[in-house]
C-alpha cells in the first residue's frame, strides 16, 4: 500500500523507519492536544497569561509562523504572477509549509481566545476599525486558498489520481491557480500588514504606536515587507533541511541562488525602511507623548542591543550576505544567512509582542515579566509536531519537489 | 483602518469621577462595594493580583519625595476615555462608547475573549475571567438582579454602574421628567467611600462639583499626553504627587 502511494521514480525510506521518525513528533502533538484539552475544559487559567500580560507565547507564535509561512504566498506571487519559472521547483513545498503555518496559527488562536465558539461573531458583527477583524477575515480566507492550492498536490498522488475525475479536477484547479495565487497574494499582503497594524495602532502605547501613512501605521507596511523578505529564506532553509534529513538533492543550486537574491534584496529594502521608521519614531514619540524613548530600553534584557540586533546583526548583515555572489556559491554560508534573516524577523515579532506588554505604562508601574506555563509551551510545540508530521507525510507521498526525480537520475 | 474620534463630538452628559488623592486612605471599600454591586465573584483560590477580577484597583504610588513622605493610594477604575483606545480594536464590537453619556461599556455576551482591548488600554483597568464565576453556597442570593453574571473567558470592566443610571432614568420617566435627579445616579464606589475621596457627577453641567473640581489647578489626568481623554480626574494639593502621577512614562524600573 505504502509503495503504491510513493511517486514513481522517487526513493523513500522504508515504512518502519518512516513510522519511527514520526513517533517523537506524534508524541509532541499528543502532549499539545492534551494541553489544549485542559485549556478548553478548565480554562485559560492553565496559562501564565494574566490581566497585564494578556498576550503571550501563542500570539508570538502566530505572528512568527505567519511571517515565516509567507514563503507560500510570495513564491506563488513570483511564480504565477511575475513568471519566475525556476521557483516551480519549490512552490509545492512552499504551499505545504504555508498551509502548516497558517493552519497552526488559526488552531492556536482558537485556543487562545476565551470564547472560541463566538469566533463567528467577527464575521457577523465585524468592527471594521479593528485590525483584528482584518486579520481574522484574511487569515480565514487565505487558509482556504492554501487548502485549494494544496489540493492539486494530493490529487496528483499515484493512487488518488486513479479515482475517476481526480485528474480532471487537478487539471482544472491548475488552470485557475494563477487566480488563486493572485487572491492569495492580496489576502496575504493584508493580513501580514494588519498583524503589524495590530500593534502600530495602539494609541495608548508609545512603544508600539507608529506614524500612520494614510489609514495604516508604518508597521503595517514593515510587516508585509519583512514577511515577503524572509518567506523565500525560510523556503530555502526548509528545502535545505529536508534535503539533509532525507539525504537527497531536491532542487538545483540555481533555485537557492534565486531565493537568496530575492530574499536579500527585499531584506535590504526592509532594513532601510525599518531604520528610517525607527529614527522617525525615536524623534517623534517623545515629543508627542512626553516619553523618553531611552526609557523603553532601560529594562534588561531589553536594551538597545535589541534594536541593533534587529536592524543590523539580523537585518543588514544577512541582507549583505544573501546579496553576495561569493556567499551564494557556498551552501553553508547561504544557509547561515537565511537563518539569520529568519531570526531577525522572529526577534522583531518577539519585540512587538513581548516588549510591548512588558514595558510599564503608568508612572508608578513596574516592568513586567512573564514565562509561559507548560500547557502553553506544549501547545506551542504541538504546532511544530503537527508541522513536521504533515510535511513528512506530504514529502513521502506527494511530489513536493518536481526536480527531485531528474536530479536523482543525474546522480 | 482608521481610528474613531469620539472626542470630536463630546456627549451631552459627561459623567465624570474625581478622585481626591489627599483623602484616599487605600481602605479598598470602593473595590468591595463595586464587587458587590456588579456581581464580581470572590477570587478563585489560585487567583493572583494579576489574574483576579477587579473593576476598581487601588494602587500604591511611590512616596511623594525622595526623602520619603506619605504613600499615595490611587484608585483606578476604567478611565471612561472620550477617545478610548479600546473601542476601535475590538473585532466584534463588544465595546461601545455611549455618545449620550460618554460611558464606555463592555458587552460580555458579545466578547470573544481575545484580550486585544486589554493590550490596548494603557490604564490596565480590565479583567479577563480566567475562571468560571463561583459563589459560596447561599451567596448567590446576594447577587444584584440588575447586573448580568459574566461567564469564563470574557473581558469585563467598570462602567460607572450604568445600571444605576438606567434605574435613575426609569424613575425620572415614571415621574414624567426628562432628566434624572443627579442624586439618583451615584456609582457604588462613590457611595461607599468612607473618606469622601470620590466625587461623581455630570461635568457637562458647568456648575456641578465635578466640573469645578476637574478644572482647578490641583486636578490632573493619568497619561493625559496620550490623548485618550479620560473622564476620571485625580487631584492632590501636593505638587510633587501631581507632577509624578501626571507624567507619561515610568519613574522607576
Amino acid at each position: 500500500m505504502d509503495d503504491t502511494l510513493i511517486g514513481r521514480g522517487l526513493r523513500r525510506t522504508t515504512l518502519p523507519r518512516f513510522l519511527l521518525w514520526l513517533v517523537p513528533w506524534a508524541a509532541l502533538l499528543a502532549l499539545g492536544v492534551y494541553a489544549v484539552y485542559l485549556c478548553f475544559a478548565v480554562g485559560l487559567n492553565q496559562t501564565n497569561m494574566d490581566n497585564r500580560f494578556a498576550f503571550g507565547l501563542w500570539i508570538y507564535l502566530d505572528l512568527t509562523v505567519i511571517a515565516l509561512g509567507a514563503g507560500a504566498f510570495f513564491t506563488g506571487f513570483l511564480l504565477y504572477i511575475l513568471k519566475k519559472k525556476e521557483l516551480k521547483a519549490v512552490i509545492n513545498s512552499a504551499v505545504v509549509i504555508g498551509f502548516i503555518c497558517y493552519s497552526g496559527a488559526v488552531g492556536i488562536l482558537m485556543v487562545d481566545v476565551g470564547q472560541p465558539l463566538r469566533a463567528w461573531f467577527t464575521f457577523w458583527h465585524p468592527n471594521v476599525h479593528s485590525m483584528l477583524t482584518e486579520v481574522t477575515f484574511c487569515l480565514t480566507l487565505y487558509l482556504s486558498v492554501l487548502a485549494i492550492e494544496y489540493a492539486p498536490l494530493v490529487l496528483k498522488n499515484r493512487r488518488v489520481k486513479e479515482v475517476p475525475g481526480a485528474l480532471v479536477l487537478e487539471h482544472q484547479l491548475h488552470k485557475v491557480m494563477v487566480v488563486f495565487a493572485g487572491i492569495g497574494t492580496l489576502l496575504s499582503f493584508f493580513h501580514q500588514g494588519s498583524l503589524g497594524g495590530l500593534y502600530g495602532v495602539l494609541r495608548g502605547n508609545p512603544f508600539a504606536f507608529r506614524t500612520h501613512i494614510g489609514i495604516w501605521p508604518t508597521t503595517f507596511f514593515l510587516f508585509i515587507l519583512s514577511a515577503a523578505a524572509v518567506g523565500p529564506s525560510f523556503v530555502l532553509l526548509t528545502t535545505w533541511l529536508v534535503g539533509k534529513v532525507s539525504k537527497k538533492r531536491l532542487v538545483s543550486p540555481e533555485v537557492f541562488q534565486t531565493l537568496a537574491k530575492i530574499s536579500g534584496s527585499l531584506l535590504l529594502v526592509y532594513v532601510v525602511l525599518k531604520g528610517i521608521d525607527s529614527l522617525i519614531w525615536i524623534n517623534t514619540a517623545s515629543a508627542k507623548t512626553g516619553v523618553q524613548v531611552s526609557s523603553f530600553y532601560a529594562h534588561p534584557p531589553f536594551g538597545t542591543w535589541v534594536l541593533f540586533a534587529e536592524v543590523v546583526l539580523l537585518g543588514l548583515v544577512p541582507a549583505a550576505l544573501l546579496l553576495s555572489r561569493r556567499v551564494r556559491a557556498r551552501t553553508g554560508l547561504l544557509v547561515l544567512a537565511a537563518t539569520m534573516a529568519c531570526a531577525g524577523v522572529v526577534l522583531n515579532r518577539y519585540v512587538m509582542t513581548i516588549q510591548t506588554l512588558a514595558l510599564p505604562s503608568l508612572p508608578f508601574d513596574s516592568f513586567l515579566s512573564y514565562s509561559p506555563s507548560w500547557q502553553e509551551t506544549a501547545a506551542f510545540l504541538a504546532v511544530l509536531g503537527y508541522g513536521v508530521l504533515l510535511y513528512s507525510i506530504s514529502f513521502r507521498w506527494l511530489n513536493l519537489f518536481p526536480e527531485e526525480r531528474e536530479l536523482a537520475t543525474k546522480g | 483602518m482608521h481610528t474613531t474620534k469620539h472626542s470630536s463630538t463630546l456627549p451631552a452628559h459627561r459623567y465624570t469621577l474625581v478622585v481626591d488623592l489627599d483623602r484616599c486612605t487605600g481602605c479598598g471599600a470602593c473595590g468591595t462595594a463595586c464587587a458587590v454591586e456588579n456581581n464580581i465573584p470572590p477570587a478563585n483560590e489560585k487567583a493572583t493580583e494579576r489574574t483576579g477580577t477587579v473593576w476598581m484597583r487601588v494602587l500604591e504610588a511611590p512616596a511623594s519625595s525622595a526623602a520619603g513622605g506619605p504613600t499615595t493610594f490611587v484608585p483606578i477604575p476604567c478611565q471612561q476615555c472620550d477617545n478610548p483606545p479600546c473601542v476601535d480594536v475590538c473585532p466584534q464590537r463588544a465595546i461601545e462608547y455611549d455618545p449620550r453619556t460618554g460611558i464606555v461599556g463592555q458587552i460580555p455576551v458579545r466578547c470573544l475573549g481575545c484580550r486585544y482591548c486589554m493590550v490596548a488600554c494603557p490604564y490596565h483597568t480590565r479583567s479577563f475571567n480566567w475562571w468560571s464565576p463561583e459563589w459560596p453556597a447561599g451567596m448567590e442570593s446576594t447577587l444584584n438582579p440588575d447586573v448580568s453574571v459574566r461567564t469564563r473567558g470574557v473581558v469585563e470592566k467598570c462602567n460607572f454602574c450604568v445600571q444605576r443610571l438606567q434605574a435613575a432614568r426609569a424613575k425620572a420617566s415614571a415621574a414624567g421628567q426628562k432628566e434624572i435627579d443627579p442624586a439618583d445616579y451615584v456609582p457604588a464606589c462613590v457611595e461607599a467611600c468612607p473618606s469622601r475621596a470620590l466625587y461623581f457627577g455630570d461635568a457637562a453641567d458647568e456648575k456641578s462639583e465635578v466640573a469645578v473640581l476637574s478644572k482647578d489647578g490641583e486636578s490632573f489626568r493619568l497619561l493625559a499626553a496620550l490623548g485618550t481623554g479620560p473622564k476620571v480626574f485625580y487631584r492632590s494639593s501636593d505638587p510633587v504627587v501631581r507632577e509624578r502621577l501626571s507624567r507619561t512614562g515610568v519613574t522607576r524600573g
